[in-house]
């Protein structure tokens, strides 16, 4: 299990409405409510996981995340988040629109492919990274469009998003001194607050 | 498997205060039966209310008489232990107004004529229910439910409190539901009506009058109903093309489905009043709480102030998943709490009925967090 990046709850206001994209068993919602007072909805496919959210008391609809979200207003939510799940998304692209048509800021964490690990497995082995962030064989994976910090810069130059907050963190959540220093080679974990250029 | 809940008896409770309804006219009295399984608490938070749906009644749980009759219609959700848990909840179980199971309706005496209403029992809508299982809360001592929970129609009654009365709902689950019908769907309500209307023995609704009932037409009526009740994947499983069992086959029976069909029909057509079945599909066709789209239904919804649970199921096509949809993504533009499950079932519609540890996980879940809610012991 990946822990949520250590960042995440500074960068949500107190009492603010919050989306989960893919919120899976619910443990960040469920923590956000608590610490931050939130008004929070989640969205997730496995019915398991939908019934471990009830558990927590969270409201959370089933929804494939691929079919966007036309059935949300622009501007309902105060932030957008979405944990390791954009490299998984048909078009990551379409998604962070939509994200931040529905929201007034997003919040994006994916695998750093460039980090270094994957480096070493593809550039000096010379076969597809499989590692526990990536744990799938390349013929059988839900990563389908994975990227590097800098290709997710590009694209949100391409989309007029602007970057608020850029970070990093390890599989655990927490901070590492040379992925701060360095994130695209260092950082396993790329952690973006977003908003839409105005 | 959970605990039974044993043998339970229902209760006629009267009211004598005129009830005005919202297609015209109004009811002088009448009675409601009931049925309530567990204990009210001293704060009296911990009502739950079963709202059924077009053929059920008050009979939702345990047994009548002894176990080897039939249990209630959801006696696999209500129990102790169970989904609605009565270990927890005080559950309040109901036949609508113009029904055929104890409560006022066509079957019942008109004090003005001192004879049955038969035919000239007004007509009735989800709201006209919702008003009075309102005052059948107010006899309890139930200022506000916990928890409403109604499957297909039964889930349009939730629906409806929620909107109309807001400050007495806790949450709501609706269950096999749609915001109000599509034109499919009042036609095979109307084929139903067809075949009851055109049984010789109908007599425009005065069948009592000639000491008959229009058996063929309620049972005609029933095996329509039943098509669209189950899915093309259960009956292919259940019958497929396999012919009836030697020793019943009668009356140009080819084939395994129609035996069961006749059954089902005969069955009904011996325990269910025939001008009953008319008002309850007249109660789905005109239920719609946007007003002939004259609101929107996020709108509508805007005022509701309860958590919400919707479930559907993948081969439901008489209410598919995309209607509860409907709901949910009203609920989601108007800023609400909902929870909404599409589950898998080869069942059709009538899987809101029938167990499935899928559906038991998620609709218990819901139910335990609104016990917790009221808090803990309460």
């Amino acid at each position: 299990m990946i822990s949520h990046s250590y960042q995440i709850p500074d960068w949500i206001a107190k009492n603010s409405r919050v989306l989960d994209l893919g919120c899976g068993d619910g443990r960040l919602l469920a923590q956000l409510v608590e610490t931050h007072a939130i008004d929070a909805l989640g969205l997730e496919l496995d019915p398991d996981k939908i019934a471990a959210c009830l558990d927590l008391g969270l409201s959370v609809v089933q929804q494939d995340l691929n079919r966007g979200l036309s059935n949300f207003n622009d501007q309902q939510f105060d932030t957008v988040i979405m944990t390791q799940t954009l490299q998984a998304i048909r078009r990551p692209d379409l998604a962070l629109s939509e994200m931040l048509r529905v929201g007034r800021e997003a919040i994006v964490t994916f695998p750093n492919f460039a980090y270094i690990r994957n480096r070493i497995q593809l550039g000096l082995a010379g076969h597809m990274p499989v590692n526990p962030q990536l744990p799938n064989p390349w013929y059988d994976t839900p990563n389908i469009h994975l990227s590097t910090f800098r290709d997710f810069e590009e694209l949100c130059q391409t989309l007029s998003i602007r970057i608020l907050e850029k970070d990093t963190s390890n599989l655990s959540g927490k901070r590492t001194w040379l992925g701060t220093v360095w994130p695209n080679l260092f950082g396993e974990v790329a952690v973006y607050r977003l908003t839409k250029e105005s | 498997m959970a605990a039974s809940l044993g043998v339970v008896t229902p209760e006629l409770i009267p009211f004598e205060t005129p009830l005005a309804l919202e297609r015209g006219g109004s009811l002088p009295r009448y009675d409601l039966m009931v049925e309530t399984y567990g204990t009210l608490n001293a704060k009296k938070s911990n009502a739950v209310l079963v709202c059924h749906a077009l053929s059920g009644d008050h009979h939702a749980a345990g047994y009548h008489e002894s176990e080897s009759n039939k249990p209630g219609w959801w006696n696999h959700y209500i129990g102790p232990g169970k989904c609605i848990d009565t270990d927890r909840f005080f559950v309040v179980s109901l036949n609508n107004l113009g029904g055929c199971s104890g409560s006022t309706g066509p079957l019942s005496t008109d004090p003005e004529t001192g004879k049955a209403y038969g035919p000239s029992f007004p007509e009735v809508t989800v709201l006209d229910w919702v008003h009075a299982q309102a005052r059948l809360a107010d006899h309890l001592g139930v200022e506000k439910f916990a928890a409403i929970v109604g499957g297909s129609l039964g889930g349009m009654q939730a629906l409806q409190w929620s909107i109309t009365y807001p400050e007495r709902v806790g949450a709501a689950a609706i269950i096999a539901a749609a915001p109000r019908l599509t034109a499919q769907n009042i036609a095979f309500n109307e084929v139903a009506r067809q075949a009851i209307m055109r049984d010789p023995n109908f007599f425009d609704g005065n069948y009592a009058d000639h000491d008959v009932i229009p058996a063929s037409g309620v049972g005609l009526a029933r095996m329509v109903g039943h098509i669209t009740y189950l899915s093309d994947v259960s009956m292919g499983e259940k019958f497929g093309r396999s012919l009836p069992r030697a020793d019943r086959d009668a009356e140009g029976v080819n084939f395994a489905v129609e035996q069961y069909l006749r059954y089902q029909g005969e069955q009904f057509s011996g325990r269910f009043d025939a001008n009953t079945y008319i008002l309850m599909t007249r109660a789905l066709d005109y239920f719609d709480p946007t007003l002939n789209e004259s609101i929107p239904l996020p709108q509508v919804l805007s005022t509701t102030a309860c958590k919400f649970l919707v479930l559907s199921f993948t081969t439901d096509w008489r209410f598919s998943p995309s209607r509860s949809e409907e709901i949910v993504d009203a609920l989601i533009q108007a800023g609400k709490p909902v929870s909404y499950t599409r589950l898998e079932s080869a069942h059709g519609h009538d899987a809101f009925l029938i167990p499935d540890a899928t559906y038991e996980r998620i609709f218990k879940a819901f139910m335990d967090r609104v016990h917790q809610d009221l808090g803990g012991n309460a």
